[in-house]
């Protein structure tokens, strides 16, 4: 049973919240293709900087959540995602729509973006610097342990991942209501279908667009944050959330908001799977086994520095064997 | 005063020029036909009156206003309905959800539209919930007309509505351009149908070359022997 518990924490748990992670990040991505048609590279540096507002706001006001027993960070989290909107709208305006008017082809502005995500991360780090910096500052994290009967080992769950685990389920439930009831949601779901027709309809595309920066720039903000909250803030975030968030974003099929949660965490339990050491699950058997086979200590498929070769194998299985992703999605 | 008129328009896509002079009206009942030879300009005249190229002499006015060069969302909010002949619906968008794209601009309206709609096209009913993308092509041209419809408009731009459709769709379809016309609502369409379109057309517009070659009621040209003869197939 000990081993039981120990694959919930490392890998149930563990697989929920890198797929919540990389849910809310891929859903941006395909949010901003279907309605822009390119491939936005600086996406994980929106979800940096989001974190990066928090970790600001939180520092100035460090005692702001105490009165509602929540962590700071999340207190400052509307501010913060209203902010990182702002900035995701400014960028639009002054970097992405001028090439949209001349009639850039995507490609253009897949470089433009990548642009962006220098200028983003360079700016960050010249104001956070290099190192990691915890999200809870005077104050600590809360860790539950669940004890069940009949066995030692607890299941041990933090509070940011209970907060993670009810921010995705509200944001992807939220986001499922907007896309399907209301009218702007439909408008946005028509000119990701036929943006000519959309207009042709009286739809004013120009706020679809900065509806869309709204939408992609809070969930980023939200998932940037509640990962550093869970971990700890670093500059260099986006570099490891790049690749997967694109590969779960393809892998759901571009375009499609539900594939692209199905494939965060899809690429988050396969990451968490090949980084579990599976030797651990074994061990209770170590007696039946045959004498010449000697159990070893380690049996991860890789080690967990390598663990960002995951979402690249998956992306490349993908792309080879099934294009267009696990929903019928667009081609990038 | 006509409804929508065109005067001398000259126009066409990257400085060249494929209508070279063009006049048409109709009135708010009424139903005008485009017809004409391939590449006689018929889908780049009604693309010129919705906005969608540079119209670079003459003047389209509607109900006396001029609207050259407009943008197509201003027209829509003066009551023009466009309706494309290719890609002319939402696809994975339910059939409800495309025409209430239709109403985007007047959202109170939307359920009274709605059930007009659905008396107008009544096979769309059925199929409200089911993605337009999935229905057989005569049912699309209804979601598409329909959607156009949703925004009440003075005057429906049609692009060849009946474009690869079997014979039976086809009556159907031009039945029901008559229906809309009949309340009210001014129809300008190109047509490859020729004879069938100008048997319902009050105003009948013959073009080749970018001009008008024979402008007469939709009767008169049937009947005319010159116009059988060149443009009719005898």
């Amino acid at each position: 049973m000990n081993e039981l518990i120990y694959f919930f924490n490392y890998v149930v748990v563990a697989g929920s919240v890198t797929g919540c992670i990389y849910a809310m990040g891929a859903i941006g991505v395909t949010l901003i293709y279907s309605i822009l048609r390119f491939a936005h590279f600086a996406h994980a540096d929106m979800m940096t900087l989001g974190a990066f507002v928090v970790l600001l706001l939180t520092l100035a006001f460090p005692h702001a959540g105490d009165s509602l027993g929540l962590p700071t960070a999340i207190v400052m989290l509307p501010l913060a995602m209203i902010f990182t909107s702002l900035v995701a709208v400014g960028i639009d305006r002054v970097f992405y729509q001028p090439l949209r008017a001349h009639g850039v082809k995507p490609i253009v502005m897949v470089i433009a973006s990548l642009g962006v995500t220098l200028m983003l991360q360079g700016l960050i780090r010249l104001f956070s610097g290099t190192g990691a910096e915890s999200l809870y500052v005077e104050a600590r994290k809360a860790i539950f342990r669940i004890e069940l009967p009949g066995v030692t080992r607890p299941i041990i769950i933090t509070e940011p991942q209970v907060i993670l685990f009810v921010v995705t389920l509200v944001a992807v439930i939220g986001l499922h209501l907007f896309l399907t009831r209301a009218r702007l949601g439909k408008a946005m779901r028509a000119m990701s279908d036929n943006p000519d027709l959309a207009r042709a309809s009286g739809i004013n595309t120009k706020l679809i667009i900065t509806l869309t920066w709204v939408i992609a720039g809070s969930l980023a903000t939200l998932a940037g944050t509640l990962l550093s909250l869970d971990v700890a803030f670093k500059p260099d975030l986006s570099f490891f959330l790049l690749l997967p968030i694109f590969a779960a974003a393809i892998v759901g099929g571009v375009g499609h908001p539900y594939g692209a949660i199905a494939g965060g965490f899809l690429v988050g339990f396969a990451e968490t799977l090949a980084v579990f050491n599976w030797s651990v699950l074994l061990r209770p058997l170590r007696d039946s086994l045959p004498s010449w086979l000697e159990l070893p200590n380690n049996l991860a498929l890789v080690g967990t520095e390598y663990k960002i070769v995951v979402p690249f194998f998956i992306l490349i299985a993908v792309l080879v064997w099934r294009p267009t992703g696990l929903f019928k999605g667009k081609v990038i | 005063m006509p409804l929508l008129e065109a005067i001398d328009v000259h126009g066409g896509y990257g400085g060249m020029n494929i209508l070279n002079g063009v006049d048409m009206a109709i009135e708010a009942d009424e139903i005008g036909v485009i017809v004409g030879p391939n590449g006689a300009g018929k889908s780049t005249m009604l693309k010129a009156v919705f906005g969608l190229l540079t119209i670079t002499g003459g003047e389209i006015r509607l109900r006396g206003d001029p609207i050259t060069n407009l943008a197509p969302h201003k027209l829509v909010e003066r009551g023009m309905g466009f309706v494309p002949q290719e890609k002319n619906i939402f696809p994975s968008l339910s059939v409800a959800e495309n025409l209430e794209m239709g109403a985007f601009l007047k959202p109170g309206t939307v359920s009274r539209l709605k059930r007009q709609i659905y008396d107008i096209f009544p096979p769309l009913y059925d199929k409200r919930h089911q993605p337009a993308g999935e229905l057989s092509g005569g049912q699309r041209q209804m979601v598409a007309m329909g959607r156009a419809l949703m925004n009440e408009p003075s005057v429906l731009l049609l692009d060849e509505p009946t474009a690869g459709l079997s014979p039976r769709y086809m009556n159907e379809i031009f039945e029901q351009v008559k229906r809309i016309s009949a309340t009210g609502v001014g129809v300008l369409m190109v047509e490859q149908n020729a004879k069938q379109a100008l048997r319902i057309a009050h105003r009948g517009f013959v073009l080749a070359a970018g001009q008008n070659r024979f402008t007469d009621s939709g009767e008169a040209l049937l009947a005319d022997p010159q116009v059988a003869k060149s443009f009719l197939g005898g």
